[in-house]
């Protein structure tokens, strides 16, 4: 990697670990320890299920949160702070800035994902006593949860780089919701004619398709994820992203910093 | 070769919300500052200091017009390298400790990271922050942020400083230091841009000062080049027990002192001040010329465009 997107990277990984971020772990071991204790005294077999789903659901949630409100400032914070003046005004292109930026963000969530989804393991472990090689699926969800993030993050940083904090936190949050819910968009597009349905149709492709990589339930039954759903996911994400990034990046790169 | 030159650049924002309008920030600007000059940019606020110093270190793009830094394009990265950029009260990282915030613009500034941490030490203490390298920015005065800016500014030994009010926010030694730091650079054979409106340090620090005013340069030249351009005052000394009343109508501000009276008078006014006291039989005992102050050529220039005095770049 170009070593100034890679201390531009760390940086930003390093401010978000200061500004105590991961401090959400906290939060998250006490929900998911509390929610196991309880599961393990109420439920009869589903322990397995809903400390998974649960588990998995609230990874997300978490994630989600901090990629929009680390996200919709990463770009936006450093000019109003004007700490970008002396960034861009030493040999730092403005491309380089804003992928070291992104890729801090995400560096940030994977680490935060990883300490996320051993509690869920451990939980699983409280829970069923054992560990399944079947329960090797959701290292795939957590997977497929970390690919959100980055489309997240790059959606976020588009928002940003032209609109007010507030407006992209919404609009970034706005299209999780709405991507969360694109199958059955595709399927309303399918079922309707007429504009209406081209409208519709139009849509369900232009939001990311946060459905096909949310793969909670499927792991939480203990079915397994097809080799050739992490491959089509993996190129979704990374080219959903890679657009979006893109976008930032020449929105940014004409942008004047007043 | 020129340290910078701008060939008509102009910069005019669009502001409003819906329907935008152009708000002019600077008119063509044309100025050629040579290598190893001290350049001081003069101006009230709002003038366009601010703006110039954007478009020369490709913060802002132009609308119009062209600068060229070290003989390139501003957004060059190999002139990136070579220039150092203060901002006008400038706020940094405030996670990082000053020693982790000039590593992280030497690493920026494509520093070899065996250098960097003696460089990073030496510049504390030129600064005078060695004993804060290890506290976070956030616990930093304005004073403290101020030298660290400085600091980074000139980590990576750059040939040519872009300082933005350097002098803001520090007290009366911290603004002595940062003079001695500015004519250190000087030594070192570094060009020098700052922005100021402290005019007395403009007058003691710069090669040539440029007054700028509602975007528009108004004059750009040596110190005692521009100063000689305003009409001076002179101060004649002579005997006598009053004032003559002929010279209260020529403008005179007179101070008496025993039987000696010293008058200060517009230069035009001269002759017939001289005149007078022949008329009255006074004796004269000395004629000077009153030196003319950068503040006074500033004030002058600061007149609405197109009734300034100056010579244009």
């Amino acid at each position: 990697m170009n070593s100034r997107i890679a201390h531009v990277a760390f940086n930003t990984f390093r401010e978000a670990v200061r500004d105590r971020v991961l401090y959400n772990l906290i939060a998250f071991a006490v929900l998911l320890s509390g929610a196991a204790i309880l599961v393990g005294q109420i439920s009869i077999d589903i322990e397995r299920l809903v400390v998974v789903n649960l588990g998995l659901t609230a990874v997300t949630l978490f994630g989600v949160v901090i990629a929009i409100f680390i996200g919709i400032g990463l770009v936006s914070k450093e000019i109003e702070k004007r700490t970008l003046y002396t960034v861009l005004s030493r040999p730092v292109r403005r491309w380089e800035f804003v992928v070291g930026k992104f890729l801090g963000l995400t560096g940030t969530l994977l680490v935060n994902t990883f300490f996320m989804g051993v509690a869920v393991f451990l939980a699983l472990w409280y829970v069923a006593h054992h560990l399944e090689r079947g329960d090797l699926s959701i290292t795939a969800a957590l997977y497929f949860i970390v690919l959100q993030f980055l489309i997240v993050c790059a959606l976020a940083l588009l928002f940003s780089s032209f609109s007010s904090p507030l407006l992209s936190a919404v609009f970034t949050f706005a299209l999780f919701v709405i991507g969360s819910l694109s199958e059955d968009l595709r399927g309303f597009a399918a079922a309707t004619k007429g504009i209406a349905g081209a409208v519709a149709s139009i849509v369900a492709y232009l939001v990311p398709n946060f459905s096909a990589m949310n793969v909670v339930n499927q792991v939480a039954h203990g079915e397994t994820v097809a080799g050739q759903l992490i491959l089509y996911n993996t190129l979704y994400a990374l080219l959903y992203s890679t657009m979006a990034i893109s976008g930032a990046v020449l929105i940014f790169q004409r942008r004047n910093l007043k | 070769m020129a340290a910078i030159e701008t060939i008509n650049l102009a910069k005019t924002y669009a502001v409003g919300f819906w329907r935008k309008k152009p708000r002019t920030a600077l008119l063509p600007l044309n100025l050629t500052i040579e290598t190893g000059e001290i350049f001081g940019f003069l101006g009230p606020n709002g003038a366009g200091k601010t703006t110039t110093l954007k478009l020369l270190t490709g913060i802002v793009f132009p609308t119009s017009g062209t600068a060229r830094i070290l003989g390139k394009d501003v957004d060059d990265p190999v002139v990136k390298a070579q220039i150092g950029f203060l901002p006008e009260q400038p706020y940094f990282y405030d996670h990082l400790t000053a020693r982790e915030l000039l590593q992280y613009y030497g690493q920026l500034s494509g520093m070899p990271a065996k250098d960097l941490s003696s460089r990073v030490e030496k510049m504390l203490g030129r600064v005078g922050l060695a004993d804060a390298a290890h506290t976070q920015l956030r616990k930093f005065s304005k004073g403290m942020l101020q030298r660290v800016g400085l600091a980074q500014a000139i980590l990576h030994d750059p040939r040519l400083v872009f300082l933005d009010e350097p002098m803001s926010g520090l007290d009366p030694i911290g603004r002595r230091e940062v003079r001695e730091l500015i004519q250190q650079l000087k030594q070192e054979g570094k060009t020098v841009f700052f922005s100021t409106h402290i005019l007395s340090d403009a007058e003691a620090l710069c090669d040539r000062v440029g007054v700028i005013h509602q975007g528009q340069l108004r004059g750009v030249g040596a110190v005692a080049d521009l100063t000689s351009q305003v009409h001076g005052k002179v101060e004649m000394i002579f005997t006598a027990g009053s004032v003559p009343a002929g010279l209260t109508s020529l403008g005179a501000e007179a101070r008496v002192s025993g039987n000696m009276v010293s008058v200060v008078l517009p230069e035009e006014n001269q002759e017939a001040a001289l005149e007078v006291l022949r008329r009255e039989r006074l004796r004269l005992t000395s004629l000077t010329p009153v030196r003319t102050s950068l503040e006074e050529y500033y004030m002058q220039n600061l007149q609405p465009a197109g009734k300034s005095m100056g010579v244009g770049a």
